[in-house]
């Protein structure tokens, strides 16, 4: 080969880790102990020493991983995919055959980190000696490649066809079985850094990134200065026993769990198994009736009861009996305001404050005297979060007062006992006779009305 | 340019050294509230059964790889990306096409859905992010009305709406993250402090909506206050570059998926690395992952064309899905969790959802000779066994037996 392995400075490696992975598996393949089987393989007259099977292949990642066949197969392929196994018989196809074919470690030398990227030359190189060796021996889009080549490096062509036949005749001085074995590690060499048509290339990578040392950052003062800061706060940084946290996953997991259709199904059917999208009808963010699972999440947390907008509407219906509405619109105008266009920021201000904060306003929020100061000064210079304190304030009363009383109250007890459990569908017997699958209009179809949810507002469907 | 502004006894080695020691210090903190781990706390947990998940719609129609996707919050439409610039917007339950668009680049690494399901966002290697608004007017070219939003000064490779239409979350390969306002285009708060590409990012769902988090190559998982733009938690365990970020359900962790192979489990107040999730003989980088609805099971979408699923709680793999034939580039959990949705460079995207078969243990019989699967099922359509919805009559909720070693039976060589 006329070129070397590739100086990138360990830069391949390190962005493939995948690659360092696989070939310290291959390693451990070839182990004369741990390893896969070895056997010589007979070809016609040649003997091939230490060929291996893709049985045995699959076999020892079997018993190595403790994984499926299905799994270990896959894996196979791959490695064959990647150039680290090659077939004796027949190189054009690269893949993991579970007969008596034959397959061998590739060498060191071709790895795909060691000589990456490949060389043009030295793909020239290879097309002119498989040229030479046999005449039309070339598929098609080698042909296409031989003849692109040609003309990109016809002034050193010479060099090209010389070289090809140094090294054709120098294979000719190995024993049969020697220039078989490196005829076929070649091939596959070149099959994976050159697949034809139709096979996806496993060298690529989409599109370039930067590690660390290369540096799109640039690592200037100010940047260590900004980590070092971030790293004295986090110091500083109150934590949680990890037993706290944990034992809250599974809290939440096991309170989640019937409402998670993975886990538990869905009434009356999951619409992707059965073709029948009733059970997102009876969800519909408008839905008049809701489910008994959506009214129970309403318990979960505050969030979520505020996230739904039937939830957030009955909650509603229930501040206007204890005469505290005005904390709840408060709240949504906030977060209009936090999460609308930048052009509106002043005038929702000041309709904010018009309405809930100005002495004498028609809906006036009861905010501690602190706070309200607080909110007044910054006031002068409106933008969008000049409100956080306020309506932080103002959804910790709700949380802490109002919806725990919502919760006991018979507003909510009422809509539990009417809440409808829907029956579950039976799968149909001939699921080939399909209900046709309608078309729900996009939200995109619907008025204007509908974009102006701020906050975790559904799509009508 | 790097000795600007130095005060004294200050020079960047200095500050790089303070960085390490700080980090070490860091670590010591972090580790002495660790008192447990989480697969100890799992023990008492029932163990789940085994899954049998089928694709149920395969959306083909992008002539390229599909690099990423996003659910409408009317839980069936779904916004891909592909890398020959085609976004397109299917109802993914009727598999119609509803709009598609040819952006002016190549390689749209980013899309988004807006939450009212009336625009849509994507960007990658033009820099930019892009809203176009949905419109079913046959007369009005989509791409008449787009709108450029956001500027970066190398590819764009995340974005995301925040609670409306009106303002977008971008993550870019120049190493920031940024928020605009979607109308006037205006950069309302930049983030920087990731040393290298940013590569992905999600929003917490929590109470003051006002964090997010970033992973990026230069392994580190980051949290920052919208805010203010400053970060709040930083997390580098990863080995190699973060792929894909995404929370828990409860808003307390996320989530991360690496190309070291590996997805790991960050909690928030506990503020270090709770959980790893891999395996010998996952040697391929994950590239997405996201959370069922429970938070109970991790979907993890890998550049060796599977998707593994993770259950979270005590750390081990439940289930290995193939179908796709080149690698898994972006993996959605759908917003009300009925399916999931994976997307391939192998140009197609397929929705599963999820279809608990129960292992019922029937007396007499020796593991080779149960019904159904005993292990996971090739589902290149050569499965031999039904996919079973939940029926009545059999108990729900996942099942605390051993399941037995997996038969030798091949499925894909007859």
């Amino acid at each position: 080969m006329a070129a070397g392995p590739a100086s990138h400075g360990g830069h391949p490696r390190a962005q493939k880790p995948h690659l360092s992975k696989m070939e310290r598996m291959v390693v451990s393949m070839q182990d004369p102990d741990q390893g896969v089987k070895m056997r010589s393989q007979r070809l016609l007259i040649t003997v091939i020493p230490h060929a291996v099977t893709g049985n045995d292949v699959m076999e020892w990642l079997i018993h190595k991983y403790c994984i499926t066949e299905e799994e270990a197969l896959h894996l196979g392929t791959l490695l064959v995919r990647h150039g680290y196994l090659y077939p004796l018989r027949d190189p054009c196809h690269l893949e993991l055959r579970l007969d008596e074919t034959p397959y061998r470690f590739q060498t060191p030398y071709f790895w795909m980190s060691t000589l990456w990227p490949a060389a043009e030359l030295d793909y020239a190189i290879y097309l002119a000696k498989k040229n030479i060796r046999k005449r039309g021996g070339l598929f098609d889009h080698e042909k296409e490649h031989y003849d692109q080549l040609h003309r990109k490096i016809s002034h050193t062509w010479d060099l090209v066809v010389m070289q090809a036949r140094e090294q054709l005749w120098a294979a000719k001085q190995r024993r049969k079985g020697d220039r078989l074995v490196i005829a076929c590690q070649e091939q596959t060499y070149w099959l994976v850094n050159r697949p034809p048509p139709g096979v996806p290339s496993v060298l690529e990578q989409g599109p370039e990134r930067n590690s660390c040392t290369a540096g799109r950052v640039q690592m200037t003062v100010d940047f260590y200065r900004r980590e070092v800061e971030c790293l004295r706060k986090a110091l500083g940084r109150a934590r949680v026993k990890s037993s706290v946290c944990l034992e809250a996953y599974l809290k939440f997991s096991s309170q989640r769990g019937p409402h998670d259709p993975i886990m538990s199904g869905c009434l009356p059917s999951n619409p992707w198994v059965t073709d029948n999208d009733t059970y997102w009808a009876m969800n519909a963010p408008s839905a008049a009736v809701p489910t008994r699972l959506r009214v129970e999440q309403w318990a979960f947390s505050f969030r979520e009861l505020l996230e739904d907008p039937v939830g957030r509407a009955h909650f509603m219906d229930f501040l206007r009996k204890e005469f505290s509405a005005e904390n709840l619109s408060f709240w949504e105008a906030c977060e209009e305001l936090r999460h609308g266009g930048q052009a509106q920021v002043p005038a929702l201000v000041d309709a904010v404050y018009q309405q809930f904060l100005a002495p004498g306003a028609a809906r006036w929020v009861n905010i501690d005297s602190r706070t309200m100061e607080r909110t007044l000064v910054g006031l002068g210079r409106p933008h969008r979060h000049v409100l956080d304190d306020a309506q932080l304030h103002i959804y910790m009363l709700m949380k802490k007062d109002s919806y725990p009383r919502f919760l006991k109250s018979d507003l909510y007890k009422d809509l539990l006992a009417e809440a409808v459990v829907p029956p579950e569908t039976k799968r149909r017997v001939f699921p080939f006779m399909r209900k046709p699958r309608h078309s729900s209009p996009s939200p995109a179809l619907l008025p204007a009305s509908a974009s102006r949810e701020p906050s975790g507002g559904d799509g009508e469907a | 340019m790097a000795t600007d502004g130095l005060h004294e006894n200050e020079t960047l080695a200095s500050l790089k050294s303070e960085a390490e020691s700080l980090k070490g210090k860091l670590e010591e903190e972090r580790a002495k509230l660790h008192d447990v781990e989480l697969h100890q706390v799992a023990e008492r947990v029932e163990a789940l059964g085994q899954f049998v998940m089928k694709t149920r719609r395969t959306l083909k129609g992008h002539g390229n790889k599909v690099l990423c996707m996003d659910w409408c919050k009317d839980k069936r439409r779904i916004v891909s990306s592909s890398q020959d610039g085609k976004v397109i917007v299917w109802d993914s339950f009727t598999t119609n096409k509803e709009h598609a668009v040819t952006m002016p680049c190549t390689w749209v690494m980013a899309c988004a859905y807006a939450p009212s399901g009336c625009a849509i966002a994507c960007g990658g290697l033009d820099n930019k992010c892009s809203v176009y608004p949905l419109t079913f007017d046959k007369n009005e070219n989509m791409a008449a009305k787009k709108k450029s939003v956001a500027m970066h000064t190398n590819y764009l490779s995340a974005c995301s709406f925040t609670n409306s239409d009106m303002q977008i979350l971008t993550a870019s390969g120049d190493g920031t993250c940024a928020l605009w306002d979607v109308e006037s285009g205006q950069l309302l708060q930049s983030f920087h402090g990731h040393g290298a590409d940013v590569l992905c990012l999600d929003l917490a769902p929590s109470e003051t909506g006002n964090t997010f988090v970033s992973g990026g190559c230069d392994k580190k998982a980051m949290v920052w206050d919208m805010r203010s733009g400053q970060c709040v938690q930083a997390f580098e365990t990863h080995e190699s570059d973060i792929n894909s970020v995404r929370y828990y359900p409860s808003g307390d962790a996320f989530a991360s998926g690496s190309d070291d192979a590996t997805c790991r489990l960050y909690d928030l107040r506990a503020d270090r690395e709770v959980a790893i999730y891999s395996k010998e003989s996952i040697i391929f980088g994950a590239s997405s992952v996201d959370f069922s609805l429970s938070g109970r099971l991790l979907f993890a979408g890998y550049n060796d064309y599977t998707i593994n699923v993770w259950d979270v709680l005590k750390g081990s793999r439940v289930s290995i899905l193939f179908g796709h034939e080149n690698r898994v580039s972006t993996l959605r959990v759908s917003p009300d969790g009925t399916a999931f949705c994976s997307g391939s460079w192998d140009h197609t995207l397929r929705a599963q959802p999820q279809a608990l078969l129960l292992e019922v243990a029937l007396p007499g019989l020796e593991p080779s000779d149960r019904p159904g699967p005993s292990a996971p099922v090739n589902l290149r359509g050569r499965a031999r066994t039904t996919c079973k919805t939940t029926c009545s009559g059999i108990k729900m909720g996942p099942v605390s037996q051993k399941l037995p070693k997996p038969a030798f039976q091949s499925t894909l060589f007859k």
